[in-house]
C-alpha cells in the first residue's frame, strides 16, 4: 500500500463553475422566456440569451477541460484521483439512464395502462363508453380518443439502417481502444475517425428520418402519445448521439493534433467511450420498444 | 504502486495557502469548508423566504373568509413555500453538512471533485432566483402546488411555467452533481482504515441519500420536460384525448418524489445518531443495525410512490401492494427509533441545545411516523386524502423532522466551525420557544384535518375558525422563535467562550480531533484509524 500517502490533488481556486452556473442561469432563464415567445409569436430577448447562455456554456466547458488536461498532463493526478473521475463519470451515466427510464416508463404506462383503459379495460367500461365510445386501443396509436390521426414508423428500412450503423460504431470503437492499449496510433486513429463518421451518419439519417415522418407520415411531436413517445424519446437520444460525437471528435483532435493519450493512461478517451456505449444501448432499447414490438 | 512524478514545490504552493481575500474567495472557491457554509447560509435565507410565505399563507387563513390575498396570490405562495423549503432550504442546509462534515468525518483533504461542488453550489441562488423572480411576472408565479400535478400545471398553469421547468431543471443538476461528488469523496478519499462499517452513521446516511439523488433527480427533470412539452408543444403525455393520462404525471412526478421524502430525512437520521451517543456518553446502540435500517428505508422508497395516490384511480390489488410496502417501513424506522432510546438507557445524559433538538426530534418526528401510518392505511386514506391532516403529517416529519435535526446540528458543530461556544442560554430560549410553538402550530392541523378542512383552499367553513387562529399565532411565533437562531449564530461567529477541539465531553470522531475552529485545510495527509 505505498499509495496510502499519494498525495491527493485539490485544484486551486478556479473561476470555471462560476462561469458555468451563469452559463446555466443565462440558458434557462432564456429558455423559460423564448419558448413563452416562440409558441406565442411575441419578441423578446429569449433566445438570444438561451444562445449566449449555450456559448458561454461552451466557453466554459473549453476552458474548464484545457484546466483539467493540463493538469493531468503535468502529473498532478494521483491512481486515487483516476478513480474518483471514473466513479464519477460512471455515476453520471447512472444518472442518465434514469432520465430516459423515465420516458421509458411514460412509453410502458401509456401502453400498458392508459391506453387500454380509455377503451374499457379494467373496471373502465363506463369511462370508456361515456368518453369516446369510438375510440379502439391500439399501438402504435394511430388514432387518439380525441381524433388526431397518423401514421406508424415501421422499423424495416431507416431505423433497422441505424440500429446497424450504431452497432458497428460501437465495434469500431472497441477496436480503436484495444489499438490505444496496445500502442497501434494508427488503428486508434482509423477506427476513433470511422466511429465518429458513423456517428454523425446515425445522425444524418435521423434527420432523415424525421422529414420522413413529418411530410409522409403524416406523424409529429403533436401526433397523441405515439407521436410524444417516439420524438422524445428518439429526440433525446439523437441529443446524447450528438454530444457522444463531440466527446468522440475533441478526444480524436486530442490524438491527431497533441498524441495524447497513452497505453496506460487515457481516461477521458474511456469516458467517451463508455458514454458512446451507453448511447448505443439506449438506442438498442428504442428500437426494440419503439419500433419494433 | 505510484506512477506520476510530481513536482514537490506545487504540492508546497497548494497546501500552504488559506483563503482568497474577497468575494473572489466565495466566487472561486474549491474548498469544501467555504462551499459548506455557503450552501449553510444560503439555505438559511431561503428558510426565511418561504418562511415569510408561510407568514402570509397563515395570516390569510387567520380568519375565515378572504381578506389579505387574493386566491390566485394564495396558491402562488403555498406553491413556492413548498418548492423553497423542499429544494431551497432542507436540501441545501443538508448538502451544507455534508461538505462540511463528510471530508472531515473520513479524513479526506476535500470533497473528491472539489470544482464541480462549486458549481453544484453556485447553480442554486440563480435557479431560485428565476424561480422568485416568475412570481413577479405578469400573470405570477406558479400556482399549481409544489407537486404541479397535472392538468393545474398544464392545461390550466400561467405563462410562467416555463421559467418553473427550467429553474427546477437546473436545481436537478445541482443536486445531481452534489450527489455524485458525495459518493465518490466516500467510496474514494476515506482515510486508510476506515471501512465502511466504521463510517460515522451521518455519512452512511448521506451515502445512501444520494444514491437515492442520482436515481430519482434525472426522473423528476424527465416529468418537468413532459410538463413542458404539454404547455407549449402539443403533446399529450398527460392529456387523455391524446391518449395519455392525468394519472401517469403522479406515478412518475411521485416516483420522483417519494425517494425524495426519504432524501429529506435519511441524513437527519445521520445527525441525531450522532449527536445521542455524545450527549449520552455511550457509543450508538445497534451501529450495523442502523446501517442495515437505513439502507432498507432507501430501498422500500422505490416501491411506495403510490400511497400519495389511493384516490386518483388504481386496481385495488395495486393498492394493497403500495399500502403493505408502506406499512414496512415502519419496521426498519422503528429500529431507529428504539435504537436512540436504547442509547440513551442509562446514559450520563446532559441536555445541551443539541440535545434538545434532538430528542424533540425523537419524540415529534416519531408522531409524524405514526400519522404517516394513518395514511398508509388505503380505506382510512380515503377521509384524509387532501386535508390539513397530511399537511399536518408531512410538517412534523419535516419541520419537526428534518429542520429540527438541522438545527441540531447547527448548534452540535457550531463550535467546530467557528471556535466558539454559541449561548447556551439564547440557545435554550430559541429550542424552547420552536417546540412549543412549533406545536401549537400544526398539531391542531391534525384535528380540523380529520373534522375534514381541505388544504390548499384560501378560505374555509366557519366551525374551523377558532383552530385556525390557534395555529396561526402558533405560527407567526415559530417564525419569529427563528429570529433567535440568527442571533445566535451572528453572535457565535462574532466571539464568545473558545471552544476545545473535543468540544463536547462525550464526543467521538475525526473531526474532533482537530483544532476549533476547524483549520482551511484539514487532512493533508490522511489519518491512520485504527
Amino acid at each position: 500500500m505505498s499509495d496510502k500517502y499519494e498525495h491527493y490533488y485539490v485544484p486551486e481556486q478556479s473561476p470555471w463553475p462560476i462561469v458555468g452556473a451563469v452559463a446555466l442561469f443565462m440558458i434557462a432563464f432564456g429558455a423559460g422566456n423564448y419558448v413563452n415567445e416562440v409558441t406565442k409569436d411575441q419578441p423578446g430577448y429569449g433566445g438570444y440569451l438561451l444562445l449566449a447562455g449555450i456559448a458561454t456554456l461552451i466557453f466554459m466547458l473549453v476552458g474548464w477541460f484545457r484546466n483539467v488536461i493540463d493538469e493531468s498532463m503535468n502529473g498532478l493526478y494521483s491512481k486515487q484521483m483516476d478513480r474518483s473521475f471514473r466513479q464519477c463519470m460512471s455515476w453520471f451515466i447512472f444518472s442518465e439512464v434514469m432520465f430516459f427510464a423515465a420516458f421509458f416508463g411514460a412509453l410502458f404506462y401509456a401502453r400498458i395502462i392508459a391506453i387500454p383503459w380509455l377503451d374499457g379495460a379494467g373496471n373502465n367500461a363506463s369511462t370508456a363508453a361515456v368518453l369516446w365510445p369510438a375510440f379502439e386501443a391500439a399501438w402504435p396509436l394511430l388514432k387518439t380518443p380525441g381524433g388526431t390521426e397518423t401514421q406508424a414508423m415501421p422499423w424495416q428500412g431507416l431505423p433497422l439502417y441505424n440500429t446497424i450503423i450504431l452497432l458497428i460504431s460501437s465495434v469500431t470503437l472497441h477496436f480503436a481502444h484495444t489499438g490505444l492499449e496496445q500502442n497501434k496510433r494508427g488503428q486508434l486513429k482509423l477506427m476513433l475517425g470511422l466511429t465518429i463518421l458513423l456517428g454523425v451518419g446515425f445522425l444524418y439519417l435521423q434527420v432523415v428520418e424525421y422529414i420522413h415522418a413529418y411530410q409522409d407520415l403524416g406523424l409529429k411531436l403533436d401526433s397523441g402519445i405515439y407521436g410524444n413517445t417516439f420524438f422524445l424519446l428518439t429526440g433525446f437520444h439523437g441529443l446524447h448521439v450528438t454530444l457522444g460525437a463531440v466527446f468522440l471528435l475533441v478526444m480524436f483532435l486530442r490524438i491527431v493534433l497533441k498524441n495524447h493519450f497513452t497505453a496506460h493512461k487515457h481516461f477521458a478517451f474511456q469516458a467517451a467511450a463508455w458514454y458512446w456505449h451507453f448511447v448505443d444501448v439506449v438506442w438498442l432499447c428504442l428500437f426494440i420498444f419503439v419500433y419494433v414490438l | 504502486m505510484s506512477t506520476v512524478t510530481t513536482d514537490p514545490h506545487a504540492h508546497a504552493e497548494h497546501e500552504h495557502h488559506g483563503p482568497a481575500k474577497g468575494l473572489k474567495r466565495w466566487l472561486y472557491t474549491t474548498n469544501h469548508k467555504d462551499i459548506g457554509t455557503l450552501y449553510l447560509l444560503f439555505s438559511l435565507l431561503m428558510f426565511f423566504i418561504g418562511g415569510a410565505m408561510a407568514m402570509v399563507i397563515r395570516a390569510e387563513l387567520f380568519q375565515p373568509g378572504l381578506q389579505i390575498v387574493d386566491p390566485n396570490f394564495f396558491n402562488q405562495m403555498t406553491t413556492v413555500h413548498g418548492l423553497i423549503m423542499v429544494f431551497g432550504a432542507v436540501m441545501p442546509a443538508f448538502t451544507g453538512l455534508a461538505n462540511w462534515l463528510i471530508p472531515m468525518m473520513i479524513g479526506a483533504p476535500d470533497m473528491a471533485l472539489p470544482r464541480m461542488n462549486n458549481w453544484s453550489f453556485w447553480i442554486l441562488p440563480f435557479a431560485f432566483s428565476i424561480l422568485l423572480a416568475s412570481l413577479f411576472m405578469e400573470g405570477g408565479g406558479p400556482s399549481f402546488g409544489w407537486t404541479f400535478y397535472a392538468p393545474l400545471s398544464t392545461t390550466y398553469s400561467n405563462d410562467s411555467t416555463a421559467l418553473f421547468v427550467f429553474s427546477v431543471h437546473i436545481m436537478g443538476i445541482s443536486s445531481i452533481m452534489g450527489a455524485i461528488n458525495v459518493i465518490v469523496t466516500i467510496m474514494n478519499l476515506r482515510a486508510p482504515g476506515m471501512t465502511y462499517m466504521k463510517m460515522p452513521l451521518f455519512v452512511w446516511t448521506w451515502f445512501i441519500t444520494a444514491y437515492l439523488l442520482i436515481a430519482v433527480m434525472p426522473v423528476l427533470a424527465g416529468v418537468v420536460t413532459m410538463v413542458l412539452t404539454d404547455k407549449y408543444f402539443g403533446t399529450s403525455f398527460f392529456d387523455a384525448a391524446g391518449g395519455g393520462d392525468p394519472v401517469l404525471f403522479q406515478h412518475i412526478f411521485w416516483f420522483f418524489g417519494h425517494p425524495e421524502v426519504y432524501i429529506m430525512i435519511l441524513p437527519a437520521f445521520g445527525i441525531i445518531s450522532s449527536i445521542v451517543p455524545t450527549f449520552s456518553r455511550k457509543p450508538l446502540f445497534g451501529y450495523a443495525s442502523m446501517v442495515y435500517a437505513t439502507s432498507s428505508i432507501a430501498l422500500l422508497s422505490f416501491l411506495v410512490w403510490a400511497h400519495h395516490m389511493f384516490t386518483t384511480g388504481m386496481p385495488v390489488a395495486a393498492e394493497l401492494f403500495f399500502m403493505y410496502c408502506t406499512m414496512l417501513i415502519a419496521v426498519p424506522t422503528g429500529v431507529k427509533v428504539f435504537n436512540w432510546v436504547a442509547t440513551m438507557w442509562r446514559g450520563a445524559m446532559t441536555f445541551e441545545v443539541p440535545m434538545m433538538f434532538s430528542l424533540a426530534f425523537i419524540v415529534l418526528f416519531t408522531i409524524g411516523g405514526f400519522s404517516g401510518l394513518m395514511l398508509a392505511i388505503t380505506p382510512a386514506d380515503f377521509q384524509y386524502h387532501d386535508t390539513y391532516f397530511v399537511v399536518a403529517h408531512f410538517h412534523y416529519v419535516l419541520v419537526t423532522g428534518a429542520v429540527f435535526s438541522i438545527m441540531a446540528a447547527a448548534y452540535y458543530w457550531l463550535p467546530k466551525w467557528t471556535g466558539h461556544m454559541y449561548d447556551e442560554t439564547l440557545g435554550q430560549w430559541h429550542f424552547w420557544c420552536s417546540l412549543i410553538s412549533v406545536n401549537v402550530l400544526f398539531f391542531p392541523m391534525h384535528f380540523v384535518g380529520l373534522a375534514g378542512m381541505p388544504r390548499r383552499i384560501p378560505d374555509y367553513a366557519l366551525q374551523f375558525a377558532d383552530f385556525n387562529a390557534l395555529i396561526s399565532i402558533g405560527g407567526f411565533a415559530f417564525g419569529l422563535s427563528q429570529l433567535l437562531f440568527v442571533w445566535l449564530v451572528v453572535k457565535c461567529i462574532k466571539g464568545g467562550e473558545k471552544a476545545t477541539d473535543q468540544v463536547w465531553e462525550g464526543a467521538e470522531g475525526l473531526e474532533w480531533t482537530i483544532a476549533s475552529p476547524a483549520p482551511y485545510h484539514s487532512f493533508t495527509t490522511p489519518p491512520e484509524i485504527k
